[in-house]
C-alpha cells in the first residue's frame, strides 16, 4: 500500500512539473526552483506534511520534498536554538544530500566522459 | 559608381566566378539521413580521434578544405583568400583551422547564413579581380553548439517540438575566376529583420522573415521570374520556418511552392532521426550545397540554384537579456550558364 | 518588403507551431516520476529494515538516489530516460544529481576548477540558493511568531 501511494503521489507531482514545463515554456532550472521553494512555502504552512505522510517517499522524493526537508528542519531548530536556529536548521537537514550531490558529482565526472545525444 | 548594382540589395557578377570543387565532410547522423551519397566524408564518430568537440570541428574544416584541393589538384599556395566562419564564440573552428593553413584568412560571422556570407565575399573578390582562387569554408558541430547556446549534453531535458538539430559538418568550394562552371552571377544581401520572437527553441520562426524579404528583394532586383530557377533552397528554416516563409513570400505575390525547399528539411529524415524540426547550423547549409546541389549541378539535374543561407544573430546572453532574436539571409544565385 | 507587426506575427506563428503532445507526456512523467518515487519508498524501507530509523532513513534515501542519478548520468542513459520521462525524471531528486554531474562531465576538458567545479551547479546552484534562501527566510518568520 505504502508503495502504490508513493507511486500516485510523486507521479502526480512530476506531472504537475511537465504541466509547467509544456504549458508555459518554464526551463528545468526554472521548475526546479519552483519546486523547491513552493515546497518549503508549503511546508511553513502546514500543506506538505500531511502530503508527506501520505505519499512516504512519494512527496519526499521529488524536489518538493527538498523544500520540505529545509522547511521542517528550519522550523525545528528554531524551536531548539531559538534565533541560530534559522540560519542552521535548513542546511543541516540537508546536508547529507547536499554532500552527496557535490561529492557523487566530482567524482563521475572524473570518471565518465559525455557521450553525444543520439 | 557601383556599376555592378542591380536595384538596393543586389548585384551582377560581370566576371562570375566559377565554383571549381567542393569538399563535405559530415557526422554519423547527417551520414544516416537521405543525402548520404553526396557527402564526401562521412564521420564514425563525432570527436573523430580529438580531445574535444571543438577541436573535432576545426579539423573538420581543415579535411573539408583539403578534400577540395585535392579534387582541384590545387595546394594552399595557389590560394589568395580564405573565407571562413562557424557558430562558436570567437569564432574558433575558423581560426584555429586557419592556424594550419598557410591562406590569407577573412573570418566571418553571420550565424547560420555564413555560407552564403563567404559565398557572396568570396565572388566579389574573384569578380572584383583582387583574387583568382579563394576557399569558401563554414562548419557547425552539435555538440559544440549544444554546449554553447542550450544544455550539456547529459541533462535529461525534453527537446521542444520546434526545436532544430545542429548539423556536424563542414563544406568548403573553391572559387576560380576562370573555368567552365558552375557559376555565381548574382548576389543578394540581406537585411538584419527582427520579427521580435523571444523563443529560441522556434529559430525559424525567426529567420523566415528575413528569409522571404532576401529572396522577394531578390527577385525584384534581378528581374528573374520564378521559372528561371530550378530550385530555390534556404538554409535551416527547417518544417515551421518553411512554412512560413512560403507564406510571407506569396503574399509579396511570388508564389515558389513548386521549386522551393530548405537545407535543413532535406539533411534528416525528421521523423525516422526524431530530429523535430529539421537540421540547422552553418553546416548545414554549407554541406547540402558543397554536396548535394553541386554535384547535382555538375549532372545538369539543376542549372540554376537560389541558394539562401539563414541566420539567427542572438548569443545566450541577449537571450537571458530577454532581447528577441533577429534574422538574416543572404542569397546567391548558381548557374551552369554564365548568363 | 512590408514591416512586420511583432504582435501580428507572433500569433501567426503560436497558431502553426505544432503542440506539445500534453496527454503522453503527462503519462510518461507519471509513470517514471512514480517508479522512481516507489523506488525511494523501497529504499526508504530497506534502510529500516537495517536498524536505521525514520530520521536517519529520510536522509540516506537522498544520498542513495543522488548516487544512482549521478552513475546512470555518468554511463550516458540518464538523458536518454529524460528525453520520454520529461519532468518524471527532472523532478526527482535524482534529476537534481543529473542537473550537476551534466555539466560538471561536459567542461571537464575547461579544466578541474574552473571547468568540472565552477560549472557544476550551474543549473542546481539556483536550486540551492532559493531552497537554503527560502528556508531561512520562513525560519526568520517562524521565530517572530514562535
Amino acid at each position: 500500500m505504502v508503495y502504490i501511494k508513493a507511486f500516485l503521489v510523486g507521479g502526480v507531482i512530476c506531472v504537475i512539473g511537465q504541466l509547467l514545463m509544456d504549458g508555459t515554456k518554464m526551463t528545468p532550472a526554472h521548475v526546479l526552483v519552483t519546486f523547491v521553494t513552493s515546497g518549503v512555502i508549503l511546508t511553513a504552512i502546514g500543506i506538505y506534511e500531511p502530503i508527506a505522510n501520505f505519499g512516504g517517499a512519494g512527496a519526499t522524493v521529488p524536489l518538493p520534498g527538498f523544500g520540505y526537508a529545509l522547511g521542517k528542519g528550519v522550523i525545528e531548530a528554531v524551536k531548539k536554538d531559538g534565533i541560530l536556529g534559522i540560519f542552521t536548521g535548513g542546511i543541516q537537514a540537508t546536508a547529507g544530500g547536499v554532500a552527496a550531490a557535490v561529492f557523487f558529482g566530482y567524482l563521475m565526472s572524473v570518471i565518465f566522459n559525455p557521450k553525444t545525444k543520439k | 559608381m557601383a556599376v555592378k548594382r542591380l536595384g538596393s540589395q543586389t548585384i551582377l557578377l560581370k566576371n562570375p566566378p566559377s565554383i571549381i570543387a567542393t569538399g563535405s565532410i559530415v557526422g554519423p547522423k547527417e551520414g544516416e539521413g537521405p543525402l548520404r551519397n553526396y557527402f564526401d566524408v562521412i564521420l564514425d564518430d563525432d570527436l573523430k580521434n580529438e580531445k574535444s568537440w571543438e577541436k573535432c570541428e576545426s579539423k573538420m574544416q581543415i579535411d573539408a578544405i583539403n578534400t577540395a584541393l585535392n579534387k582541384s589538384n590545387l595546394t594552399e599556395k595557389d590560394i589568395d583568400y580564405l573565407f571562413a566562419g562557424d557558430l562558436l564564440n570567437q569564432i574558433i573552428s575558423s581560426g584555429f583551422a586557419a592556424r594550419k593553413l598557410a591562406i590569407p584568412f577573412f573570418g566571418l560571422y553571420g550565424a547560420c547564413s555564413t555560407m552564403t556570407e563567404s559565398l557572396s565575399l568570396g565572388a566579389m573578390a574573384v569578380d572584383g579581380g583582387f583574387a583568382d582562387k579563394v576557399i569558401c569554408v563554414t562548419s557547425s558541430h552539435f555538440s559544440t553548439a549544444e554546449r554553447q547556446f542550450r544544455y550539456p549534453l547529459e541533462l535529461g531535458n525534453q527537446r521542444a517540438l520546434t526545436t532544430q538539430w545542429t548539423v556536424t559538418g563542414s563544406g568548403a568550394a573553391i572559387l576560380s575566376s576562370e573555368d567552365k562552371g558552375p557559376f555565381i552571377t548574382h548576389v543578394t544581401t540581406g537585411k538584419v529583420v527582427d520579427p521580435g520572437i523571444n523563443d529560441v527553441n522556434n529559430m525559424g520562426a525567426a529567420m523566415a522573415p528575413a528569409a522571404a524579404d532576401t529572396i522577394v528583394q531578390h527577385f525584384k532586383d534581378s528581374g528573374f521570374k520564378i521559372d528561371d530557377y530550378d530550385l530555390i533552397i534556404t538554409g535551416d528554416l527547417a518544417t515551421i520556418g518553411k512554412e512560413i516563409a512560403l507564406d510571407l513570400i506569396k503574399k509579396e505575390g511570388f508564389d515558389i511552392t513548386s521549386i522551393y525547399t530548405d537545407c535543413g528539411i532535406e539533411i534528416f529524415d525528421n521523423k525516422k532521426q526524431d530530429t523535430h524540426s529539421g537540421g540547422s547550423g552553418c553546416g548545414c547549409s554549407a554541406v547540402v550545397f558543397a554536396g548535394y546541389i553541386y554535384k547535382e549541378m555538375l549532372k545538369g539535374n539543376l542549372n540554376r540554384v537560389l541558394l539562401v543561407s539563414t541566420g539567427a544573430l542572438h548569443s545566450p546572453t541577449s537571450v537571458q537579456q530577454g532581447e528577441s532574436v533577429p534574422g538574416i539571409a543572404h542569397a546567391i544565385t548558381i548557374s551552369n550558364k554564365k548568363d | 518588403m512590408k514591416n512586420i507587426n511583432q504582435k501580428d506575427y507572433k500569433d501567426y506563428v503560436d497558431g502553426i507551431v505544432p503542440k506539445p503532445t500534453y496527454f503522453k507526456n503527462c503519462i510518461w512523467a507519471f509513470i517514471i516520476g512514480g517508479l522512481i518515487c516507489t523506488f525511494g519508498q523501497f529504499i526508504t524501507e530497506l534502510v529500516m529494515k537495517y536498524g536505521l530509523n525514520k530520521k536517519e532513513a529520510a536522509t540516506a534515501t537522498p544520498i542513495i538516489l543522488i548516487f544512482l542519478g549521478a552513475f546512470f548520468t555518468g554511463l550516458g542513459l540518464y538523458d536518454r530516460l529524460g528525453k520520454f520521462a520529461g519532468a518524471g525524471s527532472i523532478v526527482p531528486i535524482t534529476g537534481f544529481a543529473n542537473s550537476i554531474v551534466s555539466p560538471a562531465m561536459e567542461f571537464k576538458r575547461e579544466g578541474y576548477v574552473l571547468g568540472v567545479a565552477a560549472r557544476m551547479f550551474s543549473i542546481a546552484g539556483p536550486v540551492l540558493v532559493y531552497g537554503f534562501g527560502s528556508s531561512v527566510i520562513v525560519g526568520i518568520i517562524y521565530y517572530f511568531i514562535y
